[in-house]
This record gives structure tokens, sequence and C-alpha cells, in this order.
């Protein structure tokens, strides 16, 4: 078994540092790299980033150089930039480390991006749960004011940037991108149809750029190592590094920094600490609740958006959900489907519909009161939710079932066989 | 009596507007505002944000009944709600659910007779490495056991016992 190797650049949880406070952070060498990419200048930060490669952090994992690159130099309307903290994807917990202990290191990243897209104003959507971590985020952004840093004269500079932090009202579809932009706007969450994309017509009508929390705590460390250093921590076309949340039945769940690439089963049994009473593994979500599931077979790949390709799954969010021996899986797709139905936005019908069509379906088949052709019902039912929907929740709400019921499919049918879940008197692993 | 914002909270929502090239961006968080101020957003709450923020009443409506944590109707002085999705329910967040219905006496959905506290079943709370994670009010409580839920809930009842009756979003859990 290889070391995994972990790094400390982006998670700092470890060092004793306070770095909320801001004397703290900028005695680290925070806020340096707003200076150097100042002498550098915009098109050589947006050069930068396209070389570090960099794959957006929410989920889709596109190169944030390439969506920096996609908006408009000239235009006389206002930009935005919009940060999507609204963190919400089951098995991803990780922007709430940021938001929570690191809050400069996302503003820093925030000033980089504003400079190079000559943006003004800033919004940093945050879920409205996360009461503790809207304070210190805005704590953070009035240290900010009161030293110079944000205002009329960004660090004395001639860049002016205001920030602010928009509280979400709980809805997790307001985490998709354009959702999140009516949310912003003051409607419902409600996603637009794509195009046009956000970079030309966004927040308020004009050109915007939403990156992930995670995405823009990686500029600073860009601007400050240079693109040849961060990509050398990944791999090729997917640089850096990434937390890794890993959940669920292991011994020590939390958030690890590894290179792009590492290899996942190492860091489910390394640095998570193996399986909980020492059990098999079952199954494993490699990315946050909507990623194609996978057996214990198929989780010796590497961490990157094509090594989860391979195997017909996503690299989604990084947030692996590890599920031992004797789980039933039925149930453990029940809370998902569950979730999916809750929160469709209800504006397409396949997704509004289908989803509460596949809730239901799982809910019989858990119950022991299904019949084996209501297994290739639930397949049909899933099958035509995706693809035809607005926004890309459809699919999230597609893909756990079709993965979950071709890889486990004897559970499934040994539930409707037996007329009851066989997995209740097997209790779930005590920690 | 008809409703109003206090000083305090009128300063705040002129604050809010500044951040805003439209007022109807100012919505959401003035209907935080509101909330802290009021408990609750009730059609009359809705009303006076849309005469302060000079938009149609419909609109705010519109908005403020599709989010979820804006309460139309009163919850109590203790919001506990417990993560059952995938991470917690692995780690036995039904368990916590059990031991908080019976510690405080009442199903998920539902508030205690005396108003003071309100159970709800919630989805990811982003605290998926630490689960099963608890939110009362503002405050998580990660790790959650039902020994421990059945302490703090012990532990409320007592606080209370203890001081006088805060306004109701005034209080950390
Ligand atoms: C249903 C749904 C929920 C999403 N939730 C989040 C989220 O909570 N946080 C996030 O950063 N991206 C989320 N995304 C992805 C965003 O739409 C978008 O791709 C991302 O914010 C872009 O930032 P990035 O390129 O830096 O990753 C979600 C997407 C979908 C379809
Ligand atoms: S796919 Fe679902 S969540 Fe997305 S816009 Fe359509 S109904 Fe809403
Ligand atoms: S699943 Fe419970 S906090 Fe994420």
């Amino acid at each position: 078994m290889a070391e995994v190797k972990t790094y400390n650049y982006l998670l700092r949880q470890d060092d004793g540092k306070d770095y909320r406070e801001l004397g703290e952070y900028r005695a680290a060498g925070g806020y340096k790299a707003v200076l150097k990419a100042v002498r550098l200048g915009p098109d050589a930060v947006i050069a930068e980033m396209k070389k570090a490669s960099v794959r957006g952090r929410g989920g889709a994992g596109f190169p944030a150089g390439i969506k920096w690159g996609f908006v408009p130099k000239e235009t006389d309307k206002p930009k935005y930039l919009v940060v999507n903290a609204d963190e919400g994807e089951p098995g991803t917990f990780k922007d709430n480390y940021f938001l929570s202990h690191d809050p400069h290191r996302l503003i820093e990243g925030c000033i980089i991006c504003s400079m190079a897209l000559g943006i003004e104003t800033c919004y940093i959507y945050i879920r409205g749960e996360f009461f503790e971590q809207i304070d210190t985020v805005t704590r953070a952004i009035e240290q900010c004011y009161e030293a110079g840093i944000l205002g009329e004269s960004v660090m004395r500079t001639d860049q002016k940037l205001d920030v602010y932090v928009h509280p979400g009202a709980g809805a997790y579809i307001c985490g998709e991108e354009t959702a999140l932009l009516e949310s912003l706007e003051g409607k419902p969450g409600q996603p637009r149809l794509k195009p046009p994309f956000p970079a030309v017509v966004g927040a308020f009508g004009c050109p915007t750029v939403i990156n992930n929390v995670e995405t823009l705590a990686t500029v600073p460390l860009i601007v400050e190592h240079g693109a040849d250093w961060f990509v050398g921590l990944g791999v090729e076309r997917d640089g850096g590094s990434r937390i890794c949340g890993v959940s669920g039945h292991v011994n020590n769940p939390g958030l690890f920094e590894v290179g792009v690439g590492a290899n996942m089963r190492d860091i489910i049994y390394e640095l998570a600490g193996g399986v909980s009473e020492g059990r098999e593994i079952k199954a494993v979500i490699p990315g946050g609740s909507s990623c194609p599931v996978l057996t214990k077979d198929e989780i010796d790949v590497p961490l990157t958006v094509e090594g989860l390709k391979e195997v017909d799954s996503m690299l989604g969010t990084c947030g692996i959900i590890v599920i031992a021996e004797g789980t039933c899986v039925v149930k453990c797709l029940q809370r998902i489907s569950h979730f999916y139905a809750h929160e469709s936005c209800g504006q397409c019908t396949p997704c509004r519909e289908g989803t509460g069509w596949v809730a239901r379906i799982i809910d019989n088949i858990e119950a022991g009161r299904a019949k084996m052709s209501d297994l290739d019902l639930l397949l049909d039912v899933a099958d035509s939710i995706g693809g035809n929907t607005i926004c890309a929740l459809g699919d999230a709400a597609e893909l756990p079932v079709l993965s979950f019921v071709s890889k486990f499919r004897e559970d499934f049918a040994e539930h409707i066989r037996q007329g009851c879940c066989p997995f209740d008197d097997q209790p779930l692993p005590r920690h | 009596m008809t409703l109003a914002f206090s000083d305090e909270s009128d300063e705040e929502i002129a604050r809010i507007m500044k951040r805003y090239p439209t007022r109807l961006a100012a919505l959401i968080p003035t209907l935080w505002v509101a909330q802290h101020e009021f408990g609750t957003v009730t059609r009359e709450v809705m009303e006076l944000v849309a005469t302060r923020l000079d938009l149609p009443t419909a609109k705010v409506i519109t908005t403020a009944t599709f989010y979820t944590m804006f309460n139309k109707k009163p919850v109590g002085r203790f919001h506990v709600q417990v993560c059952k999705n995938i991470s917690c329910y692995l780690r036995r967040s039904d368990d916590v659910t059990a031991a908080l219905k019976d510690a405080i006496g009442v199903g998920p959905g539902e508030t205690t007779a005396d108003g003071l506290f309100t159970l709800s079943e919630v989805e990811c709370l982003a605290a998926c490495g630490r689960a099963p994670a608890v939110q009362v009010n503002k405050t998580y409580h990660e790790w959650a056991t039902p020994e421990g839920m059945r302490q703090l809930v012990a532990d409320l009842r007592a606080s209370v016992n203890a001081a006088p009756m805060p306004p109701p979003e005034a209080h950390d859990g």
C-alpha cells in the first residue's frame, strides 16, 4: 500500500493558529499574494490560473481559468463575482472549514479574482444554516475594511472592491449556480435555462463569475507559488491539492488535503483509519451523494475527474462516503432519494414527478411491499428523470438509483422475496 | 397594534439595501432581519417587509414561502434539528432522533405545548465528518449520541428555569 501524501497548504486545522484573525493570517504570509497579483497584472494572473489547471471544486469540475476567460473584458456593465458557499451536497463538508476557520483565504482569493477580471462587487452566498460561519466571514470582511484591504482602494492600489455576505434560507437547490443567482436577486431558487451562461448574463443581467469556496481558496496559493508548483501537486489537466472529506463507516472520519490523483482506497484505509469494527467495505459513494456508487472492487482509483469517469462515476466534491458490510443499501438509497425528491424545485415535470415516484417505490421495496416487476419500474422511472431537465439535479437524482440497483440488485430482490428488510437485525457499526 | 420595525432593524435594512443594485435583492436579508425581530414571517410581517422595500406583496410572499428557514408558524424556543441524511444515518442518527423524541416528548415536525422545543429532521448540515450532526437554534452539536442529547435537553430545560425568557431568535442554544 502506497503511503498517501497529505498537505497543509489549504487545510491548516492542526497548527494551533486562529486564522480568523487578520493578524494571524497576515503573520503567516496572508494577503501577500494580492500584492504579487498586482505586480503580475490581470492578464498574467488569468494565464497562471489557466496553466494551473485548477478544476472547480464545487462538483462539476470545470477548469476555473477557462471560466474566468469567458468573462468579457470590454463591457459597459458592472461585473460580479459570486462565491458559492451553499455547501449542502450530502457527504460534503469542506467549504465549512474555510468559512469557520480560514475566511481570509477565501477573501484573498476573491480579491485576486476581482482584480484579474475588473470586478468591483463580490457576493459570498452562504447557506442560511451556517449562522456562525456567516458571523465569522462577516467579521473577517469588517477587519479587511478597517485595514484597507477592501473598499475604495484595495491595499493602496487603484482597485475598488466591496465584498458582501448574502445569506441563503434553507434550499439545497440554491447551490446550483443559476438558482443561486435567482436567490441572490431575491427570487425563489429556481434554476435558469443555459445558455446564456452566467459569465455573460449572470447576476442582475451582468457578466458574473461563480466559483466554489475551495476553488477560490486555491487562488492565493497559485499566485504565491506559481502555476508550475501547483500543477506538480496534482496531475496533468487536473492540478493542485484538494480537500477530500471522508464520512460514514470509517474509524477516523474527517477532512484530508491530498494531491489530485491520490488513490481513493489508500485514503480510506490509511488516512481515514479503515472501516469501523474492522468490517469489509460494502459500497463507497465517491464524491457526494449524487455520484454513482462503487463496490469494494472499484475503489482502487486515482481521485481525478478522469479517474472516476473510468469507473462510470464522478469525482464531484471529493466527499467520500464509506458504507460497511452489513448495511442495508436500500435504506441508504432511500435517504438519498428522499433528499432529491424533497429538494426538487418543481419546475420540470420529469424531476418533480419522477423524484417523488422513485422515493415511493424505494419505500415500498424497503418495507417489503413491492413486486419483482417494481425493480424494473424503478429503473425505468429513474432513467426518465435526467437529461430532460433544466438543471443537473435531475441527473443527481437518477444516477444513484441506477447504480445502486445495478450493483446491488440481489439486495433489492431479497427485500421483495422476503417481504421485509433482511438487514433489520444487523446493526450498523458502533463507533 | 400595527407591526413596525425597531429603529435598529430599520437601520440594518437601510444598510442592506445599499449592497444591491435592486430592491428585490435586499429581500432575503430583510426577511432575516424581520424573522429575528418578530420570530415568525407571517402574512403581516410579509406586508411590512413589502412596504419597507417598496415591493409588491406578491413578490415577498413568493420568495418567503419558497425558503424553508422562514418560519411561517411559531417554532419552539429551542429548535432541535437532527440531520437524517446518508452520512449521519450511517452513524446512527436514527438513534439520536429517537432519544430526542423521548427526551423532548414530541415527534419530528412538532412543538411542545409549553413552546419550549420544536423537533425537526433536516437534510445534510455539511458536518458529515462529525456525524451525527444536530443543530439547536444557531449552534451545531456534532458527534451526537443519544445520551449526550438527553443531557442537552435536560440542560436546556434547566437553563430556562434559571433565567427569564429572552426573545426567541436571540437565544443560542
Ligand atoms: C443541484 C446542484 C447543487 C449544487 N450545489 C453546489 C454547492 O452547494 N456548492 C457549490 O460550490 N457548487 C454546487 N453546485 C455546482 C454549481 O452549479 C457550480 O458548478 C459551481 O458552483 C461552480 O463553481 P466551481 O467551478 O468553482 O466548482 C451544484 C450543482 C447542482 C446541479
Ligand atoms: S431538474 Fe429539478 S431541480 Fe432542476 S430545475 Fe428542473 S425541477 Fe428544478
Ligand atoms: S449527512 Fe448529516 S451533516 Fe451531512
